[in-house]
């Protein structure tokens, strides 16, 4: 099972990749991980060795279809069941901190 | 009737309580005294709550004395964190759902639930299903019951090592990865991985939306199998399970004595470099025993098997990257405080998520995003094509697969937490049943000559449960390695 | 405005008009207390999933087939991965690979000029909740999250505020009519997002676009698209550069300005909804359901020209909502008299709506009767003021024209004995008057006409009455 990884293989800009997904990192867990994703990566990119040509890609699992639903509506949750989990609420609703730009 | 109640498997407590011979509350009570005595050096639950249970297992009691008859009431069953109970913390192993009470039932908890289980207890997890350790969880490493300096397993490790350890009789687990039968394996229990879209997800808190399946750990194929049948069929609330009708398989499970007729395929991809001797030698012996049954080997080719796991972690990162987005501190869970919002997400997630479930999101995002999607993702799902393709042209000389669970018996607590590939690499004979959809059963086989647990791979093609459960059920008529306990 | 050329592309979002959400049974449209129309799904709880509504599949189909889409037989649902509180799952469900409608077109008319405007697809997609910004945070009520949309995109067609103003009124014209939504734009079930470039005369290529986000009135577009390709042109005059950037439209100031600049850029990672298998019509259905549309407006229009011989004014008037020109089919077949129908509609009706505030459903006066009434006046049983006084008792009313001229005595007075006496006392009454018509001032009967009609408490029949003075003065 031991795998041989390319040399060449992507290196990702582990801080901007962090930031889409919402997450800040501490300076010495960006240095590990950027170590760990290096080697993922590598390790990932040994799919590129594969002829995938005129290969269509999975995008359906389930191979079902047209699982659909009629327009009935249905109870849902009772509002104090949809808050109770709530970190902040008021007057009924989700509340957060508004947007500094 | 055995001395000790936590000794009855699933249908063992069924039979008893329906013969009246024990009460719901009774067996309840022997596995939390049991949890409350063994926990300590396990760790295999994340939350049980006496009163809790022993309310559920009265009001079955009482329905009971009352004349229902549910082949299923008042027995009890351990849930793996990950799953939706209505009125239960639902944790998923994470800091980032700390203090979150499930306000609904999971579809396969209302399937219990309507068959009259008691939910007896939470069982561990790797943070959002994501290892195979439990050494991720939040909560704390689950430890093997046959070796506690070595882990249960993962992610569902926690549902492993409860019913080893006999706190439960069986308990409801999910494997997007390998996650029930990699755990079964270690853990020297029988663990099933149905068919994807055979039972309900909904409720079942997502990791990789496309490979996750709910699926029973029990002591043996006949309970795994009962449990199944509550559990699978159509699920409106769950646009991917199918409508094809399960069927009561379990009679048929339970008669199951030999394999005579049918073709067992044996891919060489399955025998290489990295898989130990001692648990080669295992898998080989349980395949003779196959053989012996009745069943004629034969030999197959998955010649895409190597790409499995690259292919798996580039699908599952991407899907759990949108999947996990949802925690922000905004409607549940953990919030870091901050004045403002941008800050609040980053700090939330920052804090809420541990080191795998980053490195997971993180290489999802990427592998998803501009520039890179169709050099990672689109690429993998290609390679996943590839790959059903194998199991495809195998199954049409063989009615199903053998073969080794894991490549090792467990190995020690923090021995390969430091080097996330080398953990990867674990999921190797797994994780192509999940991209394949298929379904796949994990056996004990024997133990290693440490006194490890070793899983045989039993796996069928798509909707074919019934077939493997009774593959697994004879193997177990003929074998008696599942009703080994741990000296625990 | 010669020197350059805008082009202009729209994305309207519509929320369709369903019972319930895009991807859970949570009723939709409340109007309730915040948060009351939720449950795990539109939430985004751990282990929730999202199924399809059928009806709301049904309705952009529809759209679709009213502009000559072609019908996607397979079509798949993508996520959209960015963070906004208003997204409970933080990605929305949507369509990127394979929408439900491709391609189409809407036929707009501006200062009498007709063009084509191209719409690139339809896809289907979910609302987000509902923001209330407070001054240091923000309330989000989930109870709109969810809601139907379906997002219709333009090529960039249009080339002036006016012509995008007149594909939206036709659009939602179509829209109405079908009854996929109600496209009430204070509801906000409209929003569109404003593309706009300008390129200089004579060019091809198409100049640096600006978008304009979450625009929802006609209004507010019209002026921001004047204000937006003025301040496009206005810098390349001056020899600036245009950034490709998103900007909104301050109303209060009557400017665009540019959205300060997000901590990151957008990257929204669309991938496949493994969550929702794909969605797979085949031909019977998506025929069904073209069977199910309505006539639209402007085939309606061109119909009431040829078959009622009504103005195009006329038709254009009664074809614009749906309800009215079933009013006034229904009235016409049964009456005969096109033109008068349409009079009374156009003019009396809506009037008498227009006051109260009403729809045409809320009409007491049914078509049938409206048809009556117009006979009485063809027959000259009663005259013109009579009429509108029996309308009026009929719209707030209802009833039957008939009784109600008996009862008021409305009928006219038709009697030449009568008239005649009415018309002597006239002309005894106001003999300048008389004089000036014998002089030749034509217009001096109407006077007499009138005073007839007075005296007769508007119960004479005009023209008898003019005939009878014209006997007398010129006898």
């Amino acid at each position: 099972m031991a795998m041989k990884f390319s040399e060449n293989a992507d290196r990702m800009d582990v801080r901007y990749v962090a930031g889409l997904a919402r997450m800040a990192l501490s300076d010495k867990e960006e240095t590990q991980l950027q170590g760990q994703l290096d080697d993922i990566l590598a390790f990932v990119g040994e799919l590129k060795k594969l002829d995938v040509s005129g290969v269509a890609p999975t995008d359906d699992a389930s191979g079902t279809l047209n699982a659909w639903r009629e327009d009935e509506p249905a109870t849902g949750l009772a509002r104090e069941a949809a808050l109770a989990n709530a970190p902040l609420a008021r007057h009924g609703q989700f509340v957060v901190p508004k947007v500094i730009e | 009737m055995s001395a000790d109640l936590f000794d009855l498997g699933f249908l063992e407590a069924a039979d008893a309580l329906a013969k009246k011979a024990v009460s719901s509350e009774e067996l309840t009570s022997a596995l939390l005294d049991r949890s409350e005595k063994l926990e300590p050096a396990l760790n295999s639950l994340t939350w049980f709550s006496r009163e809790a249970a022993r309310a559920e297992a009265r009001a079955a009691d009482a329905a009971r004395a009352a004349g229902d008859k549910r082949p299923f009431l008042g027995v009890p069953i351990a849930i793996k964190d990950l799953l939706n109970v209505k009125g239960q913390p639902c944790t998923a192993g994470s800091n980032i759902l700390k203090g979150y009470v499930a306000p609904y039932d999971a579809t396969v908890i209302a399937r219990l639930r309507a068959a009259g289980c008691v939910f007896v207890s939470r069982t561990n997890t790797d943070e959002f299903a994501m290892g195979g350790s439990t050494e991720t969880s939040a909560y704390g490493t689950t430890r093997n019951p046959w070796d506690v300096s070595r882990v249960p397993g993962g992610s569902s490790g926690g549902s492993a090592a409860a019913v080893a350890a006999r706190l439960a009789p069986a308990a409801l687990a999910s494997d997007t990865g390998g996650s029930i039968r990699q755990p079964a394996a270690f853990c020297g229990v029988t663990g099933f991985k149905p068919t994807y879209g055979r039972v309900s997800r909904y409720g079942c808190t997502a990791f990789a939306s496309s490979l996750d399946q709910v699926g029973p750990i029990a002591r043996s194929v006949e309970d795994a199998a009962a449990v199944y049948q509550v559990i699978a069929g159509l699920d409106p609330h769950d646009s991917t399970t199918s409508p094809r009708p399960v069927g009561d398989g379990l009679p048929e499970v339970r008669a199951a004595k030999d394999l005579k007729g049918l073709k067992l395929g044996l891919p060489k991809e399955y025998f290489v470099e990295g898989l130990d001797p001692e648990v080669e030698k295992l898998t080989r012996a349980a395949v003779e025993q196959c053989r012996a049954l009745g069943a004629e080997i034969v030999d197959v080719d998955l010649p895409h098997s190597q790409y499995g796991i690259a292919c798996y972690y580039i699908l599952a990162p991407a899907e759990a990257s949108a999947n996990l987005a949802r925690y922000d501190g905004v409607r549940y869970g953990f919030r870091a405080e901050s004045e403002d919002l941008l800050e609040m997400y980053e700090k939330t997630r920052a804090q809420g998520f541990g080191a795998e479930v980053k490195r997971r999101v993180i290489l999802g995002t990427y592998v998803l995003s501009s520039g890179f999607h169709d050099a990672y993702y689109l690429r993998a799902q290609k390679v996943r094509t590839l790959i059903r393709g194998d199991f495809e042209k195998a199954f049409a000389r063989c009615d199903a697969i053998l073969g080794p669970v894991t490549p090792t018996a467990a190995f020690r607590v923090g021995e390969k937490s430091a080097d996330p590939v080398q953990m990867y690499l674990g999921d190797i004979f797994t994780v192509n049943v999940n991209l394949a959809g298929i379904c796949g059963l994990s056996v004990p086989c024997g133990f290693t000559p440490n006194g490890l647990p070793a899983g045989l791979h039993v796996v069928g093609p798509a909707f074919e449960e019934a077939r493997i459960l009774k593959i697994g059920a004879a193997y177990q008529h003929a074998t008696d390695w599942h009703r080994k306990h741990p000296k625990i | 405005m010669n020197d350059f050329i805008p082009s202009i592309g729209l994305e309207v979002h519509v929320q369709l008009k369903t019972r319930t959400k895009m991807f859970c049974a949570c009723p939709a449209h409340t109007e309730g207390e915040p948060n009351t129309a939720v449950c795990p799904v539109c939430l985004g709880l751990p282990g929730a999933l999202p199924v399809m509504n059928r009806e709301a599949i049904r309705k952009t189909v529809k759209v679709g087939l009213m502009i000559g889409s072609r019908i996607s037989l397979r079509s798949t649902f993508d996520r959209k991965n960015y963070f906004y509180p208003d997204m409970a799952k933080n990605y929305q469900i949507t369509q990127q690979a394979a929408p439900l409608c491709i391609g189409g077109a809407v036929e707009i008319e501006v200062e009498g000029k007709k063009k084509t405007i191209r719409v690139n697809h339809i896809h289907q997609e979910e609302d987000v909740a509902k923001s209330t910004h407070m001054e240091n945070s923000t309330e989000i009520d989930f109870s709109r999250a969810g809601t139907p949309l379906m997002e219709l995109v333009t090529e960039p067609d249009m080339s002036s505020p006016d012509e995008a103003i007149a594909f939206l009124t036709a659009l939602k014209e179509m829209l109405i009519y079908a009854g996929i939504s109600d496209c009430n734009l204070e509801m906000g079930h409209v929003r569109c997002d404003v593309n706009s470039s300008v390129r200089p005369a004579g060019t091809d290529k198409l100049g640096v676009k600006s978008e304009l986000k979450n625009m929802n009135t006609f209004k507010g577009i019209h002026r921001a698209l004047e204000y937006e390709l003025d301040r496009q042109m206005e810098t390349l005059r001056k020899n600036g550069s245009l950034a490709q950037e998103t900007r909104r439209w301050d109303d209060i100031a009557g400017i665009t300005l540019p959205m300060r600049s997000k901590e990151y850029a957008h990257d929204y990672r669309y991938f496949p909804e493994p969550d929702l298998p794909p969605v797979v019509l085949d031909t019977a259905t998506v025929e069904a359901w073209r069977a199910e549309l309505p006539e639209l407006p402007a085939a309606k229009r061109a119909r009431f020209v040829a078959e009622y011989g009504l103005p195009e004014y006329d038709a254009g008037v009664l074809t614009a909502d749906k309800a009215i020109s079933e009013y006034f089919e229904a009235g016409a077949k049964k009456s005969g008299n096109f033109k008068a129908v349409s009079n009374w509609v156009m003019g009396e009706l809506l009037r008498a709506l227009g006051e109260k505030g009403q729809g045409i459903a809320d009409a007491k006066i049914s078509p049938e009767a409206l048809a009556e009434l117009i006979a009485l006046v063809d027959a000259k049983t009663i005259n013109m003021p009579a009429a509108k006084e029996v309308f009026q008792t009929l719209f707030e009313n209802g009833g039957n024209p008939m009784a109600i001229v008996k009862e008021k005595g409305l009928a006219q007075v038709s009697d030449a004995g009568a008239i005649d006496g009415f018309a002597g006392q006239a002309i005894a009454a106001n003999p300048k008057v008389a004089d000036e018509f014998r002089a030749g001032k034509e217009a001096a009967l109407m006077f007499l006409v009138g005073q007839v009609m007075k005296l007769s408490r508007g119960k004479a029949n005009p023209q008898l009455a003019a005939e009878a003075l014209r006997q007398k003065l010129q006898a």
